[in-house]
């Protein structure tokens, strides 16, 4: 019951969200597209952190990568962005193999030190690329946006400009990655290999010796959010249109603010980083005018929520109210009579 | 055949050898029990079969396959559970996922089966009524029973139990003993370090004493105790 009311709230908001482009302002369609994919950068993160255990300080690569192959997607292949972001997620995957080749032999925060020197190594490396501006970047070109499946169509049936009908579009793109990492991960760890990978998490020896490899399964997550991270990155420089390294490749922009909302709103759970993307989304506009002063008030927060409230505000909440939306439990079976468990042990015969 | 073969098995950390040429072989369904001195080389003796270390030579043959080279994720899956001395559970997990881990992976239980497969140990364990509380907050009694429970939901052919009977009040430590009479009945093999030597007796045909890493002696378990090298060794009494 309890579910069932959480699924329909969860439903109500994202419908809401979906209406806004038809009546909000281009300003706050424009915030909230940036919200939307934070939330989808910082859902991957917690799977990686929360979940596989892999606290990487390097997801900016990926971000940078995908939204770089997107931009030489439609500069010097002429193919329009969306498909050059479907193809920027997939080399972004492509690329963590290796990248897990070299960080998996690290731990801990040698694997987070080791995950930030690869970024870094990108960052110069793809300001060497002079057909994409080098070091200072590159525009999209005029009208690459414009050409977009699906934009024409909005103009027509909405009868906006151009450049709205562009926002709206990966605003619902942000929106269904959203909706699409949230369903994915909730089933993911819902399966037996996510719960092989909360094992690995909680205890990787006691793990191998139940039988799981936690290499394979923390590689499979690595892999995947890279792709989905890397399909973000491209949606994200999209919507801006301009692309240089320093940008594309930001620790601060990708990396550390997606930290901030997911240890926030409480790692390890499902709605932790939609809760954390809120407090990180008000803050902002409420100290937004205030300059360095925000980024210090964000770092107190944060260390404040380390120090007082270890599961984050969502963490905290279930804690105190036992509400759980988006549970990951498995529930045991009820067993009302006995009868029942005689049956069951014929399992153990074979 | 022996369901489990060690042979000449060594491991040194830096010059000490904690485990020292050592080789024996487990019959199917056989329960053998392994005591010594702390320091002796039991536990790193579990961690070389169990595949949590690698030996510095020798060989474990699990029913006629060498499994030396597998890694402890294979060697589960091909039928060798253990316990760990020091209780390792997954601790954000509940008692009831921690089994569910360890039956469907290791274990190979379909989903459709492993709910009622892991609360039937866990009631065999005594451990149902707290199927939904996280494992990290027992306390270390039932830490215990959990390890038992989790090793047995990876449906082990042999099953090795690490001092798991310590600190048990006697009638927790008789069920115990019925438990793990009932395993031993079901035609799992046992390999069991313990100190409770009245547990130990009750349950297992042979015992092994290992000191220095050097196995002792292997018998019967009345010849084994009356053994004047092992009174001295392991009870202290001069020969």
């Amino acid at each position: 019951m309890k579910n069932a009311l959480g699924l329909l709230s969860l439903l109500v908001i994202v419908a809401a969200l979906a209406v806004v482009p038809l009546f909000g302002l281009r300003a706050l369609v424009q915030d909230l597209f940036m919200v939307l994919c934070l939330l989808v950068l910082a859902l991957n993160w917690n799977m990686l952190a929360g979940f596989a255990g892999l606290v990487s300080v390097g997801q900016q690569l990926f971000v940078g990568v995908g939204a770089y192959v997107m931009f030489a997607a439609a500069i010097l292949w002429g193919l329009d962005p969306l498909t050059g972001g479907l193809i920027g997620g997939l080399v972004a995957m492509v690329l963590s193999v290796p990248v897990a080749f070299f960080v998996f032999r690290l731990n801990g925060a040698y694997f987070a030190i080791g995950t930030w020197a690869v970024a870094d190594i990108a960052r110069l490396s793809f300001s060497q690329w002079q057909a994409l501006g080098g070091g200072t970047g590159t525009a999209l070109p005029r009208g690459a946006a414009r050409d977009m499946p699906g934009v024409q169509l909005l103009r027509e049936v909405l009868g906006v400009s151009p450049a709205a009908a562009v926002d709206m579009l990966t605003y619902w793109l942000a929106l269904g990655l959203v909706v699409a990492m949230l369903v994915a991960s909730w089933i993911f760890l819902r399966s037996r290999m996510g719960l092989g990978l909360q094992a690995v998490r909680d205890n990787p020896v006691a793990a191998r010796s139940v039988g799981v490899d936690p290499v394979r399964l923390k590689a499979l997550v690595f892999l995947l959010t890279a792709f989905a991270t890397g399909l973000c990155g491209a949606l994200i420089f999209i919507q801006t249109g301009r692309i240089s390294p320093d940008a594309a490749f930001s620790v601060i922009d990708w990396t550390a603010f997606v930290i901030f909302i997911v240890v926030i709103g409480g790692i390890g759970t499902l709605p932790g980083p939609i809760i954390g993307v809120l407090v990180f989304y008000g803050l902002q506009r409420l100290l937004s005018d205030y300059g360095t002063v925000y980024l210090i008030v964000l770092g107190v927060i944060g260390i404040v929520v380390m120090l007082f409230a270890r599961r984050g505000l969502w963490g905290g909440f279930t804690q105190w109210t036992g509400v759980n939306l988006l549970p990951l439990e498995h529930a045991p079976p009820k067993r009302p009579d006995t009868g029942i468990r005689r049956n069951t042990r014929s399992v153990h015969g074979e | 055949m022996a369901i489990l073969a060690v042979q000449g098995m060594s491991k040194s950390f830096g010059a000490l050898k904690v485990t020292d040429d050592v080789s024996f072989e487990l019959a199917p369904g056989e329960a053998m029990g392994i005591i010594g001195p702390n320091g002796a080389g039991k536990s790193t003796l579990f961690n070389l079969i169990s595949g949590n270390l690698r030996p510095d030579s020798g060989r474990v043959v699990l029913d006629g396959r060498d499994v030396t080279y597998e890694s402890a994720m294979q060697r589960c899956s091909s039928g060798i559970g253990r316990s760990f001395q020091i209780p390792q559970p997954f601790d954000h997990l509940s008692v009831y996922e921690n089994l569910l881990v360890a039956a469907r992976f290791g274990g190979s239980v379909s989903a459709a089966e492993a709910p009622g497969f892991c609360m039937d140990i866990l009631e065999r364990a005594g451990l149902a009524h707290l199927a939904t509380h996280k494992a990290g907050a027992l306390p270390l009694l039932n830490r215990k029973r959990l390890e038992l429970a989790r090793a047995l939901a990876t449906r082990p052919r042999v099953i090795m139990l690490d001092e798991i009977a310590g600190g048990l009040t006697d009638a927790e430590c008789g069920e115990l003993i019925s438990t793990i009479r009932a395993i031993h009945a079901q035609g799992t093999a046992i390999l069991w370090i313990e100190h409770v030597l009245h547990a130990l007796n009750a349950v297992v045909s042979r015992l092994m004493v290992l000191n220095f890493g050097r196995m002792l002696m292997v018998g019967k378990p009345d010849e084994v105790m009356a053994a004047p090298a092992v009174r001295e060794i392991y009870l202290g009494i001069e020969a």
